[in-house]
């Protein structure tokens, strides 16, 4: 049972693994005492702010700036050019991505914009207010371009090519063919298909990007403050960009006010700020308003599949057909690329299935529209719904519940690790028990019955469920091994302090998430001390070991075992120390609450107090030929397989207003297995955020851009996000089944609930609607949308 | 150069303290708190009034500090989390939203604490569906909102029962 598992891992690890505590840090957050970027004040800081394209596609011809650098307060207005003499551009390409091609892109525009908000000009003033003036006063004359703004023309010998120079406007294409595709279709019980759409929506932060740089020109060292999720990876860029030594760049990340892969990304205007300190010797802040954010905050899940599958008469998957399109933005991404969600799509249609025959196409195009990239749940959200919106049809074009249907279906327990016709490899999911603990929790057989009830009565009830997985504790496969210096491995260093204290610094980050608690809490248990004796120090690239930071649902699974193997280490460089002191064995001693025992008899031998002051300032008591090490440091990187699988399965339940197209979401359900949890209270409510980030997806967010690539709703205002009256209870369980690759056990938790919801919603409310034979794939599922696909409007 | 940049002279109370300042008549009051105060509780998540980060409160009621300009706030009494964290008012909520996890990252919370705690005062008794309307004005990007909610109905039904010191 892979419960007794997780719970053998709990025990030896002490009693702050798996204990729902609430987190320390945020108590001072409670207080309104967080620290922001923008809460940073250095004396001489200049604001910048951005004159931004407003054409998705424009050439510029002439900036006029002689009025706004005489305007009030302002100190530098600069261009393009000017930014690019200090800044080197960059090419969002990784080499293991055969065939992803990119252009140079710069921190402003120059003789081009190439979408609707990218920056031109930057105004550094001495307040952000000047700045803004200052801004209104340039002058530019552009040449508006026929722009690229869909992805289903991108390709057409008609459209422009963004960037002649690539030849076309497709950036990548991936295929697989299982081979006997055609066959399983033609000879197949049923064949169902369906066109998927998810829409182009952009994270919102409710902490817009924000950065604060300051160059001192007398030691060329660049001091960068910055809303960052990945404070070593902005280290290896802004060196490699400026030209700086890498060890007089130190990123620091203060409190993160949500990242969900936004603050990965590297930002012209953020570089542009970083520029002006170098030229102006002093600080520089910037910080992107929410109009800003829409427009240049990397988007995501912009796409159309076709897709189709194939089952047999007694139910089984045994085929699937897909084809993926999509459109980023004018340039891929860097430092990561704008291909990963192909990749995932590609990977993941297919779910947890035992399908084995499959073909699948996946192309990624240009378009003129705000940058694209990595979103939470990079692309497990569209594999996701397609697979499950699949599952249904085929479920119901055989007359099978669907619950059932897919129980058949899943890769049997026996079969992990289990290679996937398309490459990665499941370590091990737990698919059958994750979905008998659903239907449980859901009571699913109860709901249905409910369902039919309500439906004589007029009332349009759905259930939907579906099945995910989740990829988490990437290995080097994923960045490292295509060129881009973002490190997979993670570090952590702990030092006994004088009085007995511990220090514990990680190379994960703190974005909200729980980090630090979770660091908190494993260190704890792995020196045997309490909580309160540990001080966590995390987000500085000047103090704490190298590592990749917080991505891709890796903190921690692949930081916290390296704080794990640091803390053990630790408490026996202590144990090795104390038993030299007292003339025994380290093997006979244990510490506990904060000090050192004889582990059969519970005798307390010393405080870790006292051991720090034998060995710090009483070195005349510790043997000439020995040296106590209070210091360790350890690193871990996963490296057995390129991702650690996480899975699961959610329920929804909700109605559907069929004259008014409007759906009330009245209860969630989830059972995700993140293998050993440290704190079941962080991981909850990040699930329950990562649904209702999801649950935006389905029925709300949708970046609307005009035929001319004008962003039509960029403001809070007209682009809806979940607010609390229209969110469901959501409840959540788990089944743990720890990654052998690591001692701790942990994956990933960040991204389940955001990749599994949007199909939940979408299940649930193709079940509403099925006594009326239509069903809705198109996400957002707005009410005009239901609406249209019941005749009605 | 245009009326934005005429100043004026206002004189208020922030957090218990007399605060005299000479403003903008463009600058908003969660920037004058932010810029001129010090006071960074207050935080800014959209600068055009949705999301309910800069939650302050003014002569007792709750509003948005993007939305108010500072010198609307002349002779007015300002209260910020910093003021109503200190002074023990929402000590009870605070806990409460500890205990369950009821933030991430922490950037609408201050706001959110403003709202129960006006929430609170106004209608202790409220259910949980009424809790959830009247949160409605705050986004929070990382909770999924339960958490925030089941605080602030803990804290109710305590407010509803027998009547106790803060909220
Ligand atoms: S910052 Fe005032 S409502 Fe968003
Ligand atoms: S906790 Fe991050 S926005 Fe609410």
């Amino acid at each position: 049972m892979t419960t007794d598992t997780a719970s053998s891992h709990v025990k030896t690890h002490g009693r702050y693994i798996g204990a729902g505590l609430p987190r320390p840090d945020a108590w001072r957050l409670l207080h309104g005492r967080g620290r922001y970027t923008d809460d940073i004040k250095l004396a001489r800081t200049a604001h910048v702010v951005f004159v931004r394209s407003p054409y998705a596609h424009a050439g510029i011809s002439a900036i006029n700036v002689t009025k706004a650098a005489s305007s009030a307060g302002v100190i530098r207005v600069v261009t393009g050019k000017e930014v690019a003499a200090l800044c080197q551009p960059w090419v969002g390409v990784l080499t293991h991505l055969k065939g992803l091609k990119s252009a140079a892109q710069y921190p402003l525009a120059m003789e081009r914009a190439r979408w609707q908000g990218e920056p031109v000009v930057a105004v550094a003033a001495e307040s952000r207010a000047q700045a803004e003036d200052a801004a209104q006063l340039i002058d530019i004359d552009w040449e508006p371009l026929t722009a690229v703004t869909s992805p289903d023309t991108a390709l057409d010998s008609r459209s422009p090519v963004i960037h002649p120079d690539l030849g076309d406007n497709l950036a990548y294409q991936r295929e697989v063919d299982t081979g006997g595709v055609d066959e399983v279709f033609a000879g197949a019980h049923k064949v169902v298909e369906a066109t998927f759409r998810t829409s182009r929506h952009t994270p919102v932060t409710l902490e817009p990007r924000s950065i604060l740089a300051d160059y001192n020109p007398a030691e060329r060292q660049l001091t960068v403050y910055q809303s960052t999720q990945v404070p070593y990876m902005m280290q290896w860029i802004l060196a490699k960009h400026f030209g700086l030594k890498e060890i007089n760049v130190r990123v620091i990340a203060p409190d993160v006010g949500g990242g969900f892969g936004t603050k990965i990304h590297i930002y012209g205007d953020e570089m542009t700020a970083v520029a002006l300190s170098m030229m102006l010797g002093r600080p520089v802040k910037f910080v992107s308003d929410r109009l800003e954010s829409f427009v240049t905050d990397f988007h995501a899940r912009g796409h159309l599949v076709k897709a189709r599958m194939a089952v047999s008469v007694t139910g089984d998957i045994v085929g699937i057909e897909m084809d993926d399109l999509y459109g980023i933005g004018p340039y891929s991404g860097y430092p990561r690329g704008s291909a990963n969600e192909a990749k995932q799509v590609l990977n993941l249609v297919g779910g947890p299935y035992k399908n084995r025959v499959y073909r699948g196409r996946t192309r990624v195009v240009f378009e003129n529209k705000n940058m694209y990239g990595q979103y939470r749940a990079v692309g497990h959200p569209v594999a996701c719904a397609v697979t499950e919106g699949l599952v249904d049809l085929a479920a119901s074009a055989i007359g099978m519940d669907p619950a059932e249907f897919r129980y058949r279906n899943y890769i049997n327990a026996e079969a992990y690790p289990y290679t996937l016709v398309t490459g990665p490899v499941f370590e091990k999911l737990s698919q059958h028990q994750a979905h008998e603990k659903l239907l449980d929790l859901m009571n699913y057989s109860a709901l249905r019955l409910e369902q039919e009830e309500l439906r004589r009565q007029g009332i349009y009830r759905g259930i939907g469920l579906a099945a995910f997985v989740e990829m988490s504790n990437p290995s080097s496969a994923t960045y490292g091994q295509g060129g881009a210096s973002i490190a997979s491995q993670d570090g952590c260093t702990m030092k006994l302090t004088a009085t007995g204290g511990i220090t514990c610094a990680v190379s994960i980050n703190e974005i909200g998430q729980g980090a630090t608690a979770v660091v908190l809490q494993i260190a704890a248990s792995a020196v045997g001390v309490s909580t309160e004796n540990i001080k966590i120090v995390i987000g500085d690239t000047d103090v704490t070991p190298y590592g990749g930071g917080n991505w891709g649902s890796r903190g921690t699974g692949i930081g916290g075992e390296a704080v794990l193997q640091a803390g053990k280490a630790l408490r026996q460089n202590i144990l090795t120390f104390v038993a030299l002191l007292t003339e025994t064995e380290a093997s006979v001693l244990s510490i506990r609450d904060n000090s050192v025992i004889e582990t059969l008899t519970g005798k307390e031998l010393m405080t870790l107090e006292e051991v720090a002051r034998t060995a710090y300032f009483r070195s005349d008591k510790v043997p000439r030929d020995f040296s106590p090490e209070l210091v360790v440091t350890r690193h871990f990187a996963q490296k057995t397989y390129d991702g650690i699988c996480t899975n699961g399965i959610q329920g929804c339940y909700l109605e559907v207003d069929i004259e008014t197209g409007f759906v009330r979401l009245l209860k969630h359900w989830v059972i995700d297995d993140c293998g050993t949890i440290i704190n079941p209270l962080l991981v909850d409510e990040q699930i329950r955020g990562g649904v209702v980030q999801g649950i935006g997806g389905a029925l709300f967010e949708e970046c609307i851009y005009s035929s001319e690539g004008q962003l039509m709703n960029g403001s809070l205002i007209d682009y809806l996000v979940p607010m609390a009256c229209e969110m469901p209870d959501i409840e959540v369980g788990h089944v743990s089944t720890p990654t052998a690759t690591s001692e701790l056990g942990a994956k990933g938790a960040g991204e389940a609930g955001t990749a599994g919801a949007p199909a939940a919603v979408m299940n649930a409310i193709n079940d509403a609607l099925k006594p009326f034979g239509v069903c809705v794939t198109e996400q957002p599922f707005t009410p005009e949308r239901i609406l249209r696909a019941l005749g009605k409007v | 150069m245009n009326n934005a940049s005429e100043v004026f002279d206002i004189r208020l109370t922030v957090n218990n303290i007399e605060v005299v300042q000479r403003v903008l008549a463009r600058m908003h009051l969660a920037d004058f708190l932010r810029e001129e105060l010090g006071l960074m509780g207050t935080h800014l998540g959209c600068e055009h009034g949705v999301c309910g980060a800069c939650t302050v409160r003014v002569n007792g009621e709750i509003v948005r500090g993007c939305l108010m300009l500072a010198i609307q706030a002349d002779g007015a009494i300002v209260e910020t989390i910093e003021g109503i964290s200190e002074n023990g008012e929402i000590s009870a909520l605070q806990k409460e939203f500890h205990q369950r996890n009821a933030l991430q990252c922490g950037f609408c919370t201050p706001g959110m604490l403003l709202a129960a705690a006006d929430l609170i005062a106004r209608n202790p008794g409220a259910n949980r569906e009424e809790i959830r309307e009247y949160m409605s004005g705050n986004f929070c990007r990382c909770t999924g909102y339960q958490s925030i909610i089941d605080a602030v109905e803990v804290v109710c039904r305590g407010k509803a029962g027998v009547q106790q010191g803060g909220i």
